[in-house]
This record gives C-alpha cells, sequence and structure tokens, in this order.
C-alpha cells in the first residue's frame, strides 16, 4: 500500500509542482503585495504594511475610468448578447435546411484571433483623412453623419467596443443554447399541441423553463467573462488604452504592472483583489437570483 | 370554423392550408433573421480578404470603400511575409502551441489517472483542492507569475512562454471523468496480467479515452494560438513574439501605419491555421467547447 501510495504521488507530482509554483504561492503572495506599501520592484523593498494601496487605487482617475467601462460593457453585452443568441438559437432549432451551414459560420468568430480581426472592426468604423469607413457610409446613405467611433466621442467608441465583444461572445452561447433547446424532451411539445397552446405560451411555459439552467450558466459565464475585457480593447483601440479612455480593470491591472506605467506591483495586486471581490460578489447575486428561478429537472 | 356539416371539409381544408402559409411565413421571417446575423458574422472576414487583395494605391484613393475590386493583387501577402517578421511570429506561435499543448497533455493526463484510478491517502481532499483553484481567475495570479518568470530570467524565453500554461485544473476533471467512466474489470483484468499501472494508462485506458483527449487538445491548441495577455507581458524582444502580440506590434510599427491592406493580408494569413483546424474538425470542436468551453 505504501508503495502504491508514492507511486500515485509521483503520477500528481508534475501538476502539483506548476500549480503550486503557479497558483497557489501567487495567491499568496498578491495578497502580501497589496499589503505592502511603497513597494519597489527594483530593490524588492517596502515601507510598511496597511491599506495604502487600495486607497490609492480606488481615488486613481484610470482606474475609476476603468471601472466604469467595465462595468458598462457588462451591463450592455451580457443582457444583449444573450438574448439576441437566444433568439436566434431559436430560429436554428426551428428550420431544418441549412441549419448546418448557419451553425458552423455562426461558430467561425469562436476560432479567430480576436487581435487580429478587431484590426478589420477597426478599419470598418474608423474615419480617417482619406476614408471615412464603410460604416460611415452606410451611416450616410441613411442621411446621418459622419462619426469616428475609435477616436470619436465616447459613446461611440463605447459602441464599437460593445458590438464587437457581443461578436466575440455569441458563438458560445449560440452553440450551448441551440444544444440546450435540441435536448427538451419532445413530449412536453405534442403535448402542448394537442392542448392548441399558442406559439408564444409554448415557448415562455416550456421552452424557457426548461432551458433556463443553460441561460443562467451563460449569464453567470458572461459577466465574469465581460469583467475581465480586455484584449478586445486591446484590438481596438491599441495598447494605450488609458488615451483613448477605453481602459479596463484587466486593462489598470497589466498597465499597472508593465509597459510605460507598469512597475508597480503593488497597486497590480490591489486592482487585481478589488476585480475579483466584485466578481465573486456579481456571482454570488447570479447563484442566488438563478436559484429562485431556474427549473431543474 | 362556424359552417354547418357539409361545409367542414373545405373548412377544414382552408384552415390547414393557412396553417401552412402562416409557417411559410415565420420560416421566411426566421430564414431573414438568421442571414443577418450571418452576414454580420462574415462580413468581417470577406472585408478582410477583400482588402487583402486590394493593391495601396487602390485601396487609398476609394473615399468610399468598394464592395469588390477589379485587379485583384497578391503583394499585400508578399510584403506581409517579406517586410515584417510574420514568418517568425507564425513559427513562434506554432512551437509555443504545440509544446505547451504537448507538456499539458502529459501532465493532466497523469493527474486524471491518478485521480481516476489510483488508490492513495488524501486524495479526496487533495481533488477537492484542485477544484477549488478552478475559482481563481488568471488575472490574480499574473502578477506574480511576472515576477517569478522575470526573476527566474526566463523573460524572453520559450520556457517563461510555456510554463505557467501547461496545467489546467479544469481539464484534469473532465479527463478524470472520462477515464473513471472505464469499467473497473478491464484494470483488474489487467492487474492479474501482471500488467503494470503505467502500461494500463497508455495500451488501455489513452485509445479508449482517445475521443475526450483529442477535444482537450484542440481546445487548447485554440487557447494557446489566441493567447495575447501572458505573452505581451513576458516578451518584449520581437523575436518571441506570437502572432496576436505580432500583429499589434505590426499594427503599431509594420508596414507604416496607412498600409492597411498589406496589414489585412497579415490577419488573413494568421486566422488561416485556426479556420482550417475548425472545418476539419468542426463536430469535435463543437461538442468539445459545448462541454467544456469557457470564452464567452
Amino acid at each position: 500500500m505504501s508503495r502504491n501510495n508514492s507511486k500515485s504521488w509521483l503520477y500528481l507530482l508534475p501538476a502539483i509542482l506548476f500549480l503550486g509554483i503557479f497558483m497557489v504561492y501567487p495567491l499568496i503572495d498578491v495578497l502580501i503585495y497589496s499589503f505592502e506599501e511603497g513597494y519597489n520592484f527594483a530593490s524588492q523593498t517596502f515601507f510598511d504594511i496597511g491599506w495604502y494601496n487600495f486607497s490609492y487605487v480606488l481615488h486613481d482617475a484610470y482606474f475609476l475610468q476603468a471601472v466604469k467601462n467595465t462595468f458598462l460593457m457588462v451591463i450592455i453585452t451580457v443582457p444583449l448578447s444573450t438574448g439576441i443568441a437566444l433568439l436566434i438559437s431559436v430560429g436554428i432549432s426551428s428550420i431544418k435546411p441549412l441549419r448546418n451551414l448557419f451553425q458552423t459560420i455562426y461558430f467561425l468568430p469562436y476560432v479567430t484571433n480576436t487581435l487580429a480581426v478587431g484590426l478589420v472592426f477597426m478599419i470598418l468604423f474608423k474615419k480617417t483623412a482619406y476614408s471615412d469607413g464603410l460604416i460611415n457610409l452606410l451611416i450616410n446613405w441613411f442621411g446621418g453623419s459622419s462619426i469616428d467611433f475609435i477616436d470619436g466621442p465616447y459613446w461611440a467608441k463605447m459602441f464599437v467596443m460593445c458590438f464587437y465583444i457581443i461578436w466575440v461572445v455569441m458563438p458560445f452561447k449560440i452553440l450551448l443554447l441551440t444544444s440546450a433547446l435540441s435536448s427538451v424532451n419532445q413530449h412536453y411539445y405534442n403535448a402542448a399541441k394537442v392542448d392548441g397552446t399558442s406559439r408564444l405560451r409554448t415557448f415562455t411555459k416550456i421552452t424557457l423553463p426548461m432551458i433556463s439552467p443553460t441561460i443562467f450558466y451563460l449569464v453567470i459565464t458572461g459577466f465574469i467573462g465581460a469583467f475581465k475585457e480586455y484584449s478586445n480593447a486591446v484590438a481596438l483601440f491599441g495598447t494605450n488604452l488609458n488615451a483613448a479612455e477605453m481602459n479596463t480593470i484587466v486593462g489598470y491591472v497589466y498597465d499597472m504592472l508593465y509597459g510605460d506605467s507598469g512597475g508597480y506591483p503593488s497597486y497590480a495586486s490591489a486592482a487585481a483583489i478589488i476585480l475579483f471581490a466584485i466578481v465573486l460578489t456579481i456571482t454570488c447575486i447570479n447563484l442566488l437570483v438563478s436559484r429562485k428561478h431556474t427549473y431543474y429537472v | 370554423m362556424s359552417g354547418n356539416r357539409t361545409n367542414q371539409p373545405s373548412n377544414y381544408h382552408n384552415t390547414a392550408r393557412s396553417v401552412t402559409a402562416r409557417s411559410k411565413a415565420v420560416h421566411t421571417v426566421i430564414y431573414f433573421f438568421l442571414a443577418v446575423w450571418g452576414i454580420v458574422v462574415l462580413f468581417p472576414f470577406y472585408w478582410m480578404i477583400l482588402t487583402s487583395i486590394k493593391s495601396y494605391g487602390e485601396y487609398n484613393s476609394e473615399y468610399i470603400p468598394k464592395f469588390f475590386t477589379t485587379s485583384p493583387t497578391f503583394q499585400n501577402y508578399i510584403s506581409a511575409f517579406t517586410e515584417v517578421p510574420l514568418v517568425r511570429y507564425l513559427t513562434n506561435t506554432l512551437i509555443f502551441t504545440l509544446a505547451t499543448t504537448a507538456i499539458m497533455m502529459v501532465v493532466i493526463t497523469l493527474a486524471a489517472f491518478a485521480f481516476a484510478r489510483l488508490q492513495f491517502k488524501g486524495k479526496n481532499t487533495l481533488f477537492t483542492l484542485f477544484l477549488s483553484l478552478m475559482m481563481i481567475p488568471n488575472e490574480l495570479v499574473i502578477i506574480t507569475n511576472f515576477t517569478t518568470i522575470t526573476n527566474l530570467n526566463m523573460r524572453n524565453t520559450f520556457l517563461g512562454l510555456i510554463l505557467p500554461s501547461v496545467t489546467s485544473v479544469f481539464y484534469i476533471y473532465l479527463l478524470k471523468e472520462n477515464f473513471a467512466q472505464v469499467p473497473d474489470a478491464l484494470y483488474y483484468a489487467a492487474k492479474v496480467d501482471g500488467t503494470s499501472d503505467l502500461k494500463y494508462l497508455l495500451k488501455v485506458l489513452i485509445p479508449i479515452c482517445r475521443p475526450t483527449l483529442i477535444t482537450i487538445g484542440i481546445l487548447k491548441i485554440i487557447e494557446c494560438w489566441n493567447s495575447y495577455v501572458w505573452p505581451r507581458l513576458i516578451t518584449d524582444d520581437e523575436n518571441y513574439y506570437l502572432v496576436s502580440n505580432g500583429i499589434q506590434e505590426i499594427r503599431e510599427n509594420g508596414f507604416g501605419r496607412e498600409n492597411i491592406p498589406a496589414m489585412m493580408a497579415a490577419v488573413v494569413i494568421i486566422s488561416i491555421p485556426l479556420v482550417t483546424l475548425f472545418l476539419i474538425f468542426r463536430d469535435k470542436i463543437m461538442a468539445g467547447v459545448s462541454r467544456g468551453g469557457t470564452k464567452g
């Protein structure tokens, strides 16, 4: 038994080693960092232990801007993407011909490099000296005037940002909702048909309750994902997000850590812990709400 | 419907016809909206390919962008390969992706095997600990990892890029569940034959669970190919850039900022490998993502 015991640990050794070095230790370390005041990266010294890092971050205008941006992105993209994905999935599930083709097309954004495709979105929306860009052309056709979506007003940048986020997250949601819809037992629909139930009523009384676990799963993962938004913003607005007023909380963490404004792991840690606290709180609220409204078979 | 008895058949017929007419109308609306979203998804791809085959002069002379081109050119692709180190970015990404995926597969297979099959003290506690690590967001640990790798002098090396991402608790969990579904009888039969644990893992368990292993491998490859944040932190030497950082670099410094067609050619080249992988393994990838994907 003891020989077997030590052999088992041998199998686990690589995993434990990697997780220990790159997950467990950093977790403790990040807490320590966040309380070390005036930490100097070069000499690895600090002055004092306390809450100063948190207070600095919470009073930093860039951080507040990042929090505002992130919350806006979350509030706009999560309901919209989930709602549109639900409509599309219901649509896909009710057709036969071309279903496979549509599913394949809709999944494409999942396998693309978001930084690369973000560049395409940028040129579609950007207004430059020699061209207003395609989207502005469309706006002009409908009688509007051109707007610079990449370097222009805040709401325009936020619009492109949210549009791109939705474009990127849609494949995952459509995929999960379509497979949830196809796993609803056909008997329920047949029974509803026999009773002459209307389409809408069938949808709200049978379909929605049956797929509610998937919807809530998507809402929760959607919230978590949107709070960690970063690379999509870089894809559209470049690496200097503070200048573009489009920084996110995660972006703020990385800016504090590295780059021109970097070298402050203590501030970065404090910001990361604040982010984690926000995400944890929202996830708990989500779980409480979903327990009330989700129907599990 | 209120007609008398003699009218009923034709009435019934009418209702049936109006039902099919209505459902036809509904179907048309559904197809219309599905097509609209299809265009929204595909249009950026169309535009990137279209722009990549327009010449520099043609693109910049179009104040109103055109939806097609009459004189396609491959010059941009030549520029993409010769004027910026795109080949190096691609090679780096390939090395990074394959090495990370390969090492991870070994690490998680061994761990999942131990959890699924072997008996040892503290197994359940350890497994719970592993699972609880799933809640830890990457953003929280990346700060220290950055310091660790910097202190180990592994910035701008493949080791520094690879090491932090060679384990995944979630994939260990996924694989362990799959291993546990293999009947115990096979294990005991192997034991009776005097087969060692390792041989049983290699000759029996891995072949049986190949579909899951392939799915995990593909998901990891997609993740690696698109990874941006960690490589950006850990590399500032262009020789070690991956495609995501490469494209960012091209955008900010390569080609001269205005050469959009050449940039689009680079974007097309970077997108091709994964799109090809997807078209080949469509069903596997979609099934895998619906079981274990997390992006979104």
